[in-house]
């Protein structure tokens, strides 16, 4: 499959995979595995003082040199925290990137745009490449590319809800105007909603829950992976026409029946 | 706010503790994690970089956060 160039990233995989809600890391990166990602998502929290010592840490199970680590904002309300998580991360040494999300309120879960567009001016200022989280709205994507984003990251559906490509033209209209790389991001449930998405040409999917917790989490991996490549094949091949009727794939000439 | 032992009082991830005087960062986060390498820290919402940590003093009432990464989509 031809290679994604995302700021001066290039992956072979389109497929990219969050690392939360797995039984525990040993599934997690049994899961990057079989997904064929080669960029996973982590989220930054307090360290539990009372039990640091004897706890493992996730980047001793990422193994830094197959996976680009893309930190995310996940779980941050405003502008200044979602700037404050990514610049903590930078100080963990994962570099310029950050998976900016701003989220709105707690029960939606869904993006505050006025403040993501905001905070990715000014990240992208400090010099972070923003790969930055959005509703399926052209205008915000549009509005948050012209801010600096390196990527747009419009949600399929809510995140966590599994509910699939929920507004597809948005998607479809959110590709055709975009300059920057397009991945949808959240809302991804099974296997046909990677194809989905992948078929209305966006360049990538990053999805968590929909292997967390699948019922063999490594089987759906991947299965995300297949339906990855054959949703950008397949919207590299172009699709047939549709027709309101049906038309006979075999010859009308030639019938010796009736 | 002086502490009862003649120490500082600072929050250290939300929580009140109590740190020596003169004590720097660097030395506290020796009490509490077991690989610098591992967090960042934050010092009244300011990054407190890595390279100076042994030498950023922690000041009484300072609220500090030290964090790592955990899973997350």
């Amino acid at each position: 499959m031809e290679s994604l160039r995302i700021g001066n990233r290039v992956f072979r995989s389109r497929l990219f995979v969050g690392s939360g809600k797995y039984r525990d890391y040993e599934q997690m990166v049994e899961c990057f595995d079989a997904s064929g990602t080669e960029c996973v998502t982590v989220a930054l929290r307090r360290v539990d003082l009372k039990h640091e010592r004897e706890r493992r840490n996730l980047l001793d199970y990422v193994d830094r040199e197959r996976f680009t680590i893309l930190p995310n904002t996940a779980g941050c309300y405003t502008t200044e925290d979602a700037m404050r998580t990514a610049r903590l991360a930078r100080e963990l040494g994962l570099g310029e990137l950050v998976k900016l999300e701003v989220i709105a309120d707690e029960e939606t879960l869904l993006p505050n745009t006025a403040a993501t567009i905001e905070a990715t001016r000014v990240l992208a200022r400090e010099g972070f490449s923003v790969w930055a989280y959005t509703n399926d709205d052209p205008v915000a994507a549009r509005a948050l590319e012209e801010s600096g984003a390196t990527a747009v990251m419009p949600l399929g559906a809510p995140i966590g809800s599994g509910l699939g490509i929920l507004n597809p033209r948005n998607i479809a209209t959110i590709v055709g105007r975009a300059k920057v790389p397009i991945i949808v991001d959240a809302g991804v449930g099974t296997a046909s909603d990677v194809t989905c998405a992948m078929e209305l040409g966006v360049d990538g999917v990053l999805l968590n829950t929909g292997i967390a917790k699948a019922g063999d989490p490594v089987a759906m991996a991947r299965a995300m992976r297949h339906a990855c490549e054959a949703g950008r094949l397949a919207f590299l091949a172009g699709r047939m026409p549709k027709r309101e009727m049906a038309a006979p794939s075999s010859p009308k000439e030639g019938r010796f029946t009736g | 706010m002086r502490g009862g032992s003649g120490g500082l009082r600072v929050r250290l991830n939300g929580e009140e503790i109590e740190v020596e005087r003169g004590s720097t960062i660097g030395q506290l986060l020796d009490r509490v994690v077991s690989d610098r390498s591992r967090v960042a820290v934050e010092r009244n919402r300011e990054i407190v970089p890595r390279a100076t940590y042994d030498t950023t003093p922690v000041a009484a009432g300072d609220a500090i956060e030290v964090v790592s990464l955990v899973g997350g989509g």
